[in-house]
């Protein structure tokens, strides 16, 4: 795998757990905007991570099922800040929405700029959808930015923020979010947290034979 | 012998999956039709990545283009070039009697959280002006809710992308 192919499958693998942690909230939020919210960021974000790995599967001779459900939990390269599982804690969840949006947008920023054509393309469309996300983010700052639990929460998930960019780019994150730059909880093999997710997030697809047409 | 405006004429006929009374063409998806003997290539420009109606709207293209006697081939395109500035006038029209507020013009630059709150967004069914953005996000990705104080009904508004 070269630098391109580990760039995109850590992308697309950040937007596949999260899109499936926000899922979580379908049903469950504090109240049914919030329900709506989240289940179409997840949506917005699976959508995402396909396209990613159609990119990506197209390098490898793969495809984005095999690449988003056949792999080993360990193989998995998403970073430690959208494994984490925080229903039913609204603070934190909005602290990590909060901030992996912002860093996200500096990733896509950049790679809107790449030289390969057909990833610049796909940065492109992302960011039109994220913007979104952002806005919805930015509404949930304003009305929690003076809670005690959610300065809490943002500051316990900073080192896992900073986490999801490539170090370059963490300067650029601590400035926008006005905090210091500390030291980052890198991606690593996941854990036991990110497995009993992996385990409820393949079960279909391991429970019907290989081949099978729906 | 299957024509371009042939192929043009059999996609104007299918509906959207999810939004029937707008087709693939006034909403935009279709970049382009070539013909070369019984090959029929289409571009085609996705709307929202997540959008379950995608693959719906893939196949449908395809069994048009068979019923033509043409051999389809869709090319879907992973890129920016679909925005909501692409649905035609038509379609737009067509959205507003269904009850759907079509797509502001996008503008230079990013929106920001004031311009959605604060911008005019006419109600489709009383025209007034006077509405309030109740939820960014709806019932599919493409559409927001927004409340008519005048006349006291919540609709959807098509988001800008």
């Amino acid at each position: 795998m070269n630098a391109r192919e580990q760039l995109l499958l850590e992308l697309a693998d950040d937007e596949l757990i999260l899109g499936w942690r926000n899922s979580e909230w379908t049903g469950i939020a504090p109240f049914l905007e919030e329900d709506v919210a989240f289940s179409s960021i997840a949506q917005n974000e699976i959508g995402h991570a396909r396209a990613l790995y159609d990119l990506v599967g197209a390098a490898l001779g793969t495809d984005a099922d095999a690449l988003a459900f056949d792999r080993s939990p360990t193989e998995y390269r998403c970073a430690p800040l959208v494994q984490l599982r925080l229903v039913p804690d609204w603070a934190r969840t909005i602290a990590r929405h909060v901030l992996y949006e912002t860093a996200d947008a500096i990733r896509i920023e950049r790679l809107k700029g790449h030289e390969d054509a057909e990833l610049a393309g796909v940065a492109a469309k992302i960011e039109r959808e994220e913007l979104y996300h952002r806005l919805h983010a930015e509404m949930w700052l304003e009305r929690l930015a003076g809670e005690e639990r959610y300065a809490a929460a943002a500051e316990e998930l900073w080192p896992f923020a900073l986490g999801v960019l490539a170090p370059e780019l963490r300067p650029v994150l601590a400035e926008r979010v006005g905090r210091p730059e500390v030291e980052a909880v890198e991606r690593s093999e996941p854990g036991e947290e990110f497995a009993a997710l992996w385990e409820e997030m393949t079960m279909v697809r391991r429970s019907a034979p290989v081949g099978a047409q729906w | 012998m299957v024509t371009e405006a042939a192929v043009w004429d059999a996609l104007a006929q299918i509906p959207d999956p999810e939004i029937p009374v707008i087709s693939l063409v006034d909403l935009g998806v279709v970049k382009s039709v070539a013909v070369e003997a019984e090959r029929v290539r289409i571009e085609f420009t996705p709307t929202f990545m997540g959008c379950p109606a995608l693959d719906a709207m893939r196949s449908q293209m395809e069994a048009a283009v068979t019923a033509l006697g043409g051999e389809p081939e869709v090319d879907v395109l992973l890129d920016d070039s679909w925005s909501t500035d692409r649905i035609t006038p038509t379609g737009r029209e067509k959205l507003r009697e269904a009850g759907f507020a079509p797509p502001a013009p996008r503008a230079e630059g990013a929106t920001t959280l004031l311009q959605l709150q604060k911008a005019v967004h006419r109600c489709p069914y009383c025209g007034s002006a006077e509405t309030r953005l109740e939820n960014i996000f709806g019932p599919t990705p493409c559409r927001s809710l927004r409340y008519c104080t005048s006349c006291k009904q919540p609709f959807e508004q098509f988001k800008t992308i």
